[in-house]
């Protein structure tokens, strides 16, 4: 039993069912980060766990106490909402402290709590502005000021930073980062970017269409991704998949690829477990960076195989080089250190870690696990 | 907003400026023509108006037709002057519209923020009474006066003016309401404030300009309005609009003129004085209502 239980939660608005069969348990302090595309069931998930959505079936606990049916202003729960949601007519102090007097916490209390979470994000110098008068990132901080003062078991963040330009969403990102190392507090926090998300989370869920793909780590969702829809959402660029026949030699398997030329290449796996594909057709995932020039290849890896092809593109991005090729009729990227010295239209040695590559069924498209 | 309409404002000739002035000139002269004439005739004696032509100044300036309006001029049976009345329709007016604005704001946000099962068409049958003709409502609505026990009374003309102003007010907050974002409400139930509570403390304080609108169009319709002054109330509770119809058509001989002149712009002044005070909110919130709804 966690901090936080989600156990079979459904949810159905009439016959349209939403969310299938949750199942996520959060221990005190985790960062549990919700990612999906747009249309998922995030905020759904996200609102029932506030208690501003009524849960259709299953149960939702927190500190062991169940939740179903509880007032969101009971369950000890903070939010902090995509569009902030500041009372327009409240000050900056007036908005942190607005719970606490609904709450009934006496006027000395809530000075000193405001004061405290004032300093502590730095907005000490704005308690006496209307929202109106503040920056998209001071807003931010007042909306996670509101929240902090509450001092709740569990904070909620639904898209916090999606207003946000791309330069103040990463420092924000890192700001959320910090100030959850200080507090330790448990959160669970809604994005639909993946970065974020492996960015921030002690463990991310990632959702699809009201089912969770997959609940794991941040390494374990990058490195052992549960199936193709997690493989492909998470990680930018997207990880490779390309088409490959598997044959097995000596009791060892190999992928068979094509080259830009059709001609057939071999790979060596790291995986053990293939023997019983010997001839089929599997779908092999490899990510950029696993695919270099030889120099720049993994020293820690245990299996690099060569693979020579023909360059249709470079992109040049700064610290890599994106370089694009075809295999197997797919295009797929290698990621490069900058100085790799790659010509578009030559033929290029390129070294693959296999140690990283990864096997998913075509037909379930459920990753064969090594 | 004027530095934008003038940026956008179609470059015209300075000739067919003239001319686009003279003809606004004109049209506002035209529509002031009424109020002049019944200001100037209102401050002449009798017989300057019965002798003389319409449209003359005052040759002897005279305030007399205004108190005789006021405290001593025959309205129907007795000589009271319009007071009584002008009192009766403020007893009337203002409570009419404290009410139906207030439930029309406490409709506009249960039907946007606490929404439920049914909620659209309850919005669409409560809209129903912006469309029902006056006169259809007239003998049902004397019958539940009579039931009630308020037949006759100021009482009474208020109920019937909240009853019949409910629908334009809801109609109006729910519209505001409704681009007023839903996660305020959230984030306020989750700080622990309760219905009334997010109501007084975070909808109402943003609904200055919605109010305003409400009120000025309340306070002119309920003001104004004749038939159900006439049909439901008695003499006692009687509304300016018709003592005022009455104070024309007492007849003790002459017609005094100058004293239905000042009458009349008696009855017309609160509406005007609303809109004074009020008008440029009024603007303010219609534009608001409709750039965002
Ligand atoms: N009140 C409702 N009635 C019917 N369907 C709804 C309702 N609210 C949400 N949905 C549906 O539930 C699904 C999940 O919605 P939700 O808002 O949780 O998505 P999300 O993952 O948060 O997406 P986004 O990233 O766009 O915010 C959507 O398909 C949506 O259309
Ligand atoms: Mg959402």
């Amino acid at each position: 039993m966690g901090f936080l239980d989600i156990s079979h939660v459904s949810k159905a608005y009439g016959s349209v069912q939403v969310l299938h069969e949750v199942d996520i348990s959060v221990e005190e302090g985790e960062f549990i980060v919700l990612v999906g595309p747009s249309g998922c069931g995030k905020s759904t998930l996200m609102n029932m766990i506030a208690g501003l959505e009524p849960i259709t079936t299953g149960d939702i606990s927190i500190r062991g106490r169940l939740m179903n049916g509880v007032h969101p202003s009971k369950r000890n729960i903070a939010m902090v909402f995509q569009s902030y949601a500041l009372y327009p007519n409240m000050t900056v102090a007036q908005n942190m402290t607005f719970g606490l007097e609904m709450h009934g916490v006496p006027k000395a209390e809530r000075d000193r709590l405001l004061a405290d979470v004032a300093r502590l994000l730095q907005i000490d110098h704005l308690l006496e502005r209307k929202p109106g008068h503040l920056s998209g990132g001071q807003r931010q901080r007042v909306a996670m000021g509101r929240a902090l003062v509450r001092n709740p078991d569990v904070f909620l963040f639904d898209e916090p930073l999606s207003n946000l330009d791309a330069k103040l969403r990463v420092d924000m990102r890192t700001e959320i980062k910090k100030l959850h190392q200080k507090l330790g507090t448990t959160i669970v926090y809604v994005t639909h970017d993946q970065i974020e998300a492996l960015t921030l989370s002690t463990r991310i869920a990632v959702m699809n269409k009201g089912y969770i793909q997959q609940l794991g780590t941040p390494k374990e969702i990058y490195d052992t991704p549960a199936n193709l829809f997690v493989a492909t959402f998470m990680g930018s660029p997207a990880m490779n998949i390309l088409p490959a026949t598997i044959k097995v030699r000596d009791g060892v398997a190999f992928a068979e690829i094509a080259d830009a030329q059709g001609r057939l290449q071999s790979l060596q796996f790291s995986q053990k477990n293939l023997a019983s594909w010997d001839g089929k057709e599997i779908l092999l995932g490899i990510r950029p960076e696993a695919i270099t020039d030889i120099d720049g290849a993994d020293r820690k890896s245990q299996n690099i195989q060569r693979f020579s092809n023909v360059v249709t593109v470079i992109e040049p991005a700064g610290s890599d080089t994106f370089v694009t090729m075809t295999v197997s009729g797919r295009d797929v990227v290698a990621r490069m250190r900058a100085d790799a010295s790659v010509a578009a239209r030559d033929r290029f040695e390129f070294a693959v870690n296999m140690d990283k590559a990864v096997v998913f069924d075509p037909k379930t498209e459920a990753r064969i696990p090594g | 907003m004027s530095v934008a309409s003038q940026d956008t404002a179609v470059k015209t000739g300075s000739i067919a400026k003239v001319f686009i002035y003279l003809i606004l000139v004109l049209f506002a002269l035209f529509y002031l023509l009424p109020l002049y004439v019944m200001l100037t005739n209102s401050l002449k004696p009798l017989s300057e108006i019965t002798g003389g032509d319409m449209m003359s100044l005052p040759k002897a300036w005279t305030i007399e037709a205004w108190l005789s309006a006021w405290s001593t001029a025959q309205v129907g049976v007795s000589p009271t002057g319009l007071r009584p009345y002008f009192i009766n329709s403020i007893l009337m007016v203002v409570p009419a519209v404290a009410i139906s604005t207030v439930l029309g704001a406490l409709n506009g946000y249960i039907l946007t923020k606490w929404r439920f099962r049914g909620d659209t068409l309850l919005f669409g049958l409560m809209l129903f009474a912006c469309f029902i003709p006056f006169q259809i409502v007239l003998i049902p609505m004397a019958r539940i006066l009579g039931i009630l026990g308020i037949a006759g009374s100021t009482q009474g003309l208020v109920l019937v003016h909240v009853v019949y102003g409910i629908g334009f007010s809801t109609l109006y907050f729910r519209n505001y309401y409704a681009s007023f974002p839903t996660e305020l409400v959230r984030a306020a139930m989750i700080d622990g404030a309760g219905f009334f509570r997010i109501f007084w403390r975070i909808m109402l304080p943003v609904s200055g300009p919605i109010a305003v609108v409400t009120i000025i169009w309340q306070f002119t319709n309920i003001w104004n309005d004749f038939l159900f002054g006439a049909s439901f109330a008695g003499l006692s509770a009687m509304p300016m609009t018709v003592a005022l119809n009455n104070l024309v058509n007492s007849s003790t001989g002459v017609r005094e003129y100058n004293v239905h002149f000042a009458g009349a712009i008696m009855a017309a002044l609160p509406t005007l004085l609303v809109y004074i005070v009020a008008g440029r909110f009024f603007v303010r919130g219609l534009m608001a209502g409709s750039v965002k709804g």
